[in-house]
């Protein structure tokens, strides 16, 4: 079994997900997969990419429910998921070789794919179902946060974020430090009562969700008019009013 | 563990190069930075695409298509050689040709048909970004029979925009984001202006400001709108027409915006069964006139500080009556018709609704109004101090323009946008260059085809009443094939796509020789009734040979349509060829910019696969044009005049100083705008990542239909020629001379079948009337309404062959509201039939409860013919997948008089998808696949099964 980091630095590199904006328009699905593919580990492999049944690994996935309350019409809210580098992470702990890992520098939870032996373990022990065998190299696969992107000297500064950020169009994802209570992330989540995934699991998330904004229903009456709706004869009467106020 | 106990290199090597271009995953023209790096046959592979942040469209961003562009690029289904069929058309049995054989067998061809008739050719191309140049080939060439997808896709939205104030959404506006208080939302596509829209709502979100929604289902945008309204489909227009009706009940209307900016004041004759009336009242110079408010007497609209009358009588001339436009307007939209309560049993919103959200747009319009210290003059000379803004704004696309309703519907919404003052000002919708551009700044139609000879103009363009119909020596019979600009469709701006191959299969009203086409899937999801379209393109007539004689076709990929083609080019991936994106065409500009952009091979096609010889088809135009000998494409030694398409996109010129790309003209490079061809220009906007862009000036950025600043500024940089007068038409004139022609008092006289419909759908006033296929059909046969939504991550057919796309949509089920599903038993993955007054399909059923009550609805263009596109014939696509286009007809059900009218709007002919009313009963075999299922297509060849992509770098 594996230890999680006995010395960190506090820094809690995460994710936070803006449910009232995102779109279920999969940008984020999309460019972690063509970022990731040929970055960090094994690429993220297709089987059977124009076949029949085409299965292939991502590491960010987009789930669509819909809800039904009791006493609003049915809405639908889109749900973007992938690694929540958890500061509990069972994933760590249940993994047999080390090759599951949490760092201590930055809270990143990474697969080291050399020492991954492919068991699966870590993909039973998350509840959240985060993390995907590689159908074609068998080992396992895992949002990495970018952490080839948010250190690359080779990129522009502002192109250090992961780059599910960066493509987002909807600018529901933001990418921060979420141990640094000052941080701009840690403020908006602060505001927006930012929540945990699933918290009665104990693996204390680092990602966190900000939930949709209360709707305005379709049966919330108008206020009431501050004057008489005006028939044809009063209508004529504002025209003459406003016109001579011009 | 401690801190740094594991090696990890966090800074490994990204690519050897980034070159920038645009996108073409969809029609949004987004700016991408191409990052290659050598793959493992030594030749430039593309690593990573993501969005450039300078670009003025997405502003870094990049959505799911976007980012696919990599599966895109190496799609086993490109096409690599010219292909001549070797089989029966359909089958997809081709030999491969070269280059040379392929030109030279369409230059015979077309040549052929150029100096005997050149109607015979039928030029038709898709979703063509490059329709200023097809369209000026096809008048060179000088056949009417040209157009691209629009009147398929979005015509109602565009000419009713054009008609009523010279602009319209998506290219030619956008919200005012960062200053709107109010933002309503009506039927968009997730894939049309994605990125824009996505930022601007997250803008709006940021802001705290209220995002409205009106579709009826609640996906995308309107799943994260703050309030939804689920409308009833084709009631658009009615619901538009109440909040209208309420605006006036509360005397929430800009009269000084209508008076400064419209044709309120404007007298209407009111002279019934009369040869003028409806027509404006005009003094014997012709100038219309307003009554005087004091006087009530009549004064040219021009006359200086008049201070017009906008109700009552006046007689302007011995005795000849007439009326305000304003008054009519009043007199209309107050009347109960267009109460809440009584629009709200047929468009299922309710009534509070209505009235809470008319409250709203008045209150964000006229109690949050928006004062900019930004001095501007006008047009007439008046300086203004200050921009006024009505910070309440709209957007809407197809799911309001495609029904046969559609043109009134989009003009009932500019209505309303004018009506509270909020076109073109601060926190509204603002108009982007080159637009305003009213029709009178707009081309005509041209036909009159003759042997050898171009045409006498463009053939798409906007008529400014019944005298511009493309009409034939009878007045009667239609010009064009697909008989645009007849009595069927008289302001059909952008053609009628939809109707070509049917029109050519009935050689109705002639027959046609070449039917050629590009990048249009007609044989399949780009056509209502799909199965018939691919029967009229494999028919044969008595003697065995094609009713549609020769069909040529490009396309990149191996899609449907290609297995009809006689004849295939096959065209590059977006990243291998030249492209400009053209300000003469459908421009990329922000309000706040002018802008235009290219496409330049970013990867050579040589490098990018074993025996690809792909070219442009903008090239091979050109190259074709050139051996025709068409004016402007040869020299005067015969010689080709452009050697491809970037050398025409530098050095062709529409008029001097004008052309294709309006950044770094002139010799040196250093003019904008207006100068003469720059040989370096292509090269100059590589070095600028793929695009131009000039900001407008600060006084010029608002009120432009009216601005002086815009004005001028517009000359300077070659977007007009001089100033337009472009006065918001709240009342339609041209549409009322139709009225006349109907009532026989105007020339020419439509033929008796069209004169009611004439009569009754050309109101010159925003209008509402019922669907025709609603109309048409029984409501206890088909009493549900169906229509497609386009999911955010792909676009039309060309997503399907992507292998990372096809895992996120590769089936689609019908999703179906729970109480239909309870009350016909069907639970979640049963199969259910679905029928319309046309066909039946078999589908999977998802249940949904954030839908219209009774809209059913599934993805667009997810399913597939079997084996095209280079898939598994028995891909979830082809057997779980389905197109809701097999329940569509081209035609509407026979009337008492067995006449079939175009399933399309009466006024512009754009193909009314979805009016469709259905019915669906649980079926009786509960095993798929879907159907109908057609004959397999030849699929091209086996694709690799498994992508490692990028495992050379990850090494």
């Amino acid at each position: 079994m594996t230890s999680l980091p006995t010395e960190t630095t506090g820094k809690k590199l995460g994710l936070v997900i803006d449910l009232d904006t995102c779109v279920g328009c999969h940008a984020c699905v999309v460019n972690c997969k063509e970022w990731n593919t040929g970055g960090y580990g094994a690429p993220l492999a297709d089987l059977d990419a124009y076949g029949a049944e085409p299965v292939g690994s991502w590491l960010n996935r987009i789930h669509t429910f819909e809800v039904t309350p009791e006493d609003a019409p049915a809405s639908i809210v889109h749900f973007p998921k992938s690694c929540l580098h958890c500061d509990d992470a069972p994933c760590v702990t249940v993994c047999p070789t080390g090759a599951s890992y949490k760092r201590g520098e930055d809270g990143i939870v990474l697969v080291d794919e050399n020492m991954c032996i492919g068991c699966g373990l870590c993909a039973w022990a998350c509840p959240y179902g985060a993390r995907e065998m590689d159908p074609v190299e068998n080992v396992m696969k895992k949002c990495t946060l970018c952490v080839d992107r948010i250190y690359n000297d080779n990129l522009p500064k502002e192109d250090q974020i992961p780059a599910c950020v960066r493509t987002c169009p909807a600018e529901a994802r933001h990418f921060g430090d979420l141990g640094d209570p000052e941080s701009d992330i840690s403020k908006l989540v602060a505001e927006r009562g930012g929540m945990d995934l699933m918290p009665e699991m104990g693996t204390k998330p680092v990602n966190k969700y900000l939930p949709p904004r209360p709707k305005t229903h379709s049966h919330v009456e108008p206020e009431a008019p501050k004057a008489k709706a005006l028939d044809a004869k009063g209508f004529l009467g504002w025209l003459d009013k406003t016109l001579e106020a011009l | 563990m401690g801190l740094h106990d594991r090696e990890l290199n966090t800074s490994p090597h990204v690519s050897d190069e980034i070159r920038k271009t645009t996108c073409y995953m969809c029609a949004c023209r987004c700016g991408i930075n191409v990052h290659l790096r050598k793959g493992e046959d030594g030749q430039p592979k593309v690593r990573y695409i993501e969005g450039n942040r300078d670009h003025p469209v997405n502003k870094g961003v990049l959505c799911a298509k976007g980012s696919a562009g990599i599966m895109q690029h190496y799609s086993p289904a490109r096409l690599n050689k010219p292909m001549k069929r070797v089989g029966e058309r359909g089958k997809g049995d081709f030999e491969e040709i070269s280059w040379d054989e392929a030109l030279t067998t369409a230059t015979e061809w077309l040549g052929e048909i150029r100096a005997r008739d050149p109607r015979k050719l039928a030029f038709f191309t898709g979703r063509d970004q490059s329709q200023s140049m097809t369209g000026w080939w096809a008048q060179q060439f000088g056949t009417p029979n040209f157009a691209a997808h629009g009147g398929f896709c979005s015509v109602n939205m565009a000419a009713g925009g054009i008609y009523t104030f010279g602009g319209a959404f998506w290219e030619f506006g956008s919200p005012d984001w960062s200053k709107s208080e109010l933002f309503m939302i009506f039927g968009v596509a997730e894939d049309h202006d994605s990125n824009p829209i996505k930022l601007g709502l997250a803008e709006m979100k940021r802001r705290g400001k209220k995002v409205v929604g009106v579709n009826p289902v609640r996906t995308g945008y309107n799943a994260i709108a703050d309030e939804w309204v689920g409308i009833t489909p084709g009631t658009d227009g009615l619901f538009i027409l109440s909040l209208i009706h309420e605006l006036f009940k509360m005397g929430k209307i800009d009269l000084d915006y209508l008076l400064r900016y419209t044709n309120a004041p404007y007298l209407v004759i009111d002279n019934p069964g009369g040869k003028d009336h409806g027509l404006f009242a005009r003094d014997k110079d012709g100038d219309i006139l307003v009554a005087d408010r004091k006087t009530s007497k009549p004064v040219k609209s021009t006359t200086k500080k008049v201070k017009p009358a906008l109700q009552g009588e006046c007689k302007y001339a011995r005795g000849k009556k007439a009326r305000p436009v304003f008054e009519l307007i009043a007199d209309k939209y107050m009347s109960d018709e267009y109460s809440p309560e009584n629009v709200t049993e047929k468009t299922g919103v309710p009534v509070a609704q209505i009235k809470r959200l008319a409250q709203e747009i008045a209150e964000a319009a006229f109690e949050k109004e928006i004062v900019l210290d930004q001095p501007w003059t006008d047009m007439k000379g008046e300086k203004h101090k200050k921009m006024i803004g009505r910070p309440v704004s709209f957007h809407a696309m197809r799911g309001i323009s495609a029904h046969s309703n559609g043109f009134q519907t989009c003009r009932a919404l500019h209505l309303l946008q004018i009506l509270v003052g909020s076109i073109d000002c601060p926190g509204g919708f603002r108009f982007k260059p080159p637009y305003p551009r009213p029709v009178a700044a707009q081309p005509k139609p041209h036909g009159g085809s003759v042997a050898n000879t171009p045409l006498a103009g463009p053939p798409l363009g906007m008529p400014r009443g019944p005298e511009d119909l493309l009409l034939q020596e009878d007045g009667v019979t239609p010009q064009r094939i697909d008989r645009a600009y007849s009595w069927d469709a008289p302001l059909s701006a952008h053609g009628m796509m939809h109707m070509v191959i049917p029109n050519a299969h009935a050689q109705d009203p002639y027959q046609i020789d070449v039917l050629f086409m590009y990048m249009a899937n007609m044989a399949w999801n780009s056509s209502m009734n799909s199965k018939g379209v691919m029967n009229m393109l494999s028919d044969k007539d008595k003697d065995g040979n094609y009713v549609i004689p020769k069909i040529i076709y490009a396309d990149a990929y191996n899609s449907e349509m290609v297995a009809y083609a006689d004849l295939v080019f096959p065209d590059t991936t977006y990243l291998e060829r030249h492209d400009c994106i053209s300000l003469l065409d459908r421009p990329i500009c922000e309000p706040d910019v002018m802008a235009d952009s290219i496409r330049w091979p970013v990867v050579d096609p040589a490098t990018q696969g074993e025996n690809r010889d792909a070219r442009g088809f903008q090239s091979v135009l050109i190259e074709l044009g050139a051996r025709l000998g068409l004016p402007g494409m040869t020299n005067e030694d015969g010689s080709a005049k452009f050697k491809d398409y970037a050398d025409y996109m530098a050095n062709h010129e529409r008029k001097p100083g004008v052309g294709p790309l309006a950044g770094w003209r002139g010799k040196k490079g250093d003019k904008h705008g207006r100068g003469e061809p720059n040989p370096n220009q292509v090269q100059a906007y590589i070095d600028n990542g793929g695009f131009f862009e000039a900001e407008l000036p600060k006084e010029a950025r608002y009120f432009k239909h009216a601005n002086k600043h815009w004005q001028d500024w517009a000359v300077e940089m070659g977007l007009q020629d001089g100033p337009v007068e472009n006065i918001f038409q709240l009342y339609s004139e041209p549409l009322a001379k139709f009225q006349l022609c109907a009532e026989g008092h105007m020339q020419p006289i439509p033929p008796e079948t069209h004169k009611q419909r004439i009569r009754e759908n050309m109101d010159p006033l925003p209008t509402w009337y019922p669907t025709f296929e609603g109309d048409a059909v029984s409501e206890t046969l088909y009493p549900y309404n169906a229509l497609t939504q386009r999911p955010a991550a792909m676009y039309h057919s060309w997503g399907s062959q992507n292998a990372w796309l096809r895992q996120i949509h590769g089936s689609n089920p019908m999703f179906v509201p729970t109480a239909i599903c309870d009350a016909k038993e069907l639970q979640d993955g049963d199969w259910a039939i679905i029928s319309s007054h046309h066909g039946s399909i078999k589908v999977q059923v998802k249940r949904m409860e954030a839908v219209n009550v009774n809209t059913m609805w599934t993805w667009n263009a997810i399913g597939k013919r079997s084996g095209a596109w280079s898939l598994d014939p028995d891909s979830p696509e082809a057997k779980k997948g389905f197109l809701l286009n097999h329940l569509i007809h081209e035609l509407l059900p026979p009337k008492g008089d067995g006449m079939r009218w175009s399933n399309s709007d009466p006024i512009t002919g754009q193909a009314a998808w979805f009016d469709l009313k259905v019915n669906i009963e649980k079926a009786p075999n509960q095993n798929g696949p879907t159907e109908p299922q057609l004959p397999k297509q030849k699929r091209a060849k086996s694709p690799p099964i498994n992508i490692e992509y990028g495992k050379e770098w990850t090494k």
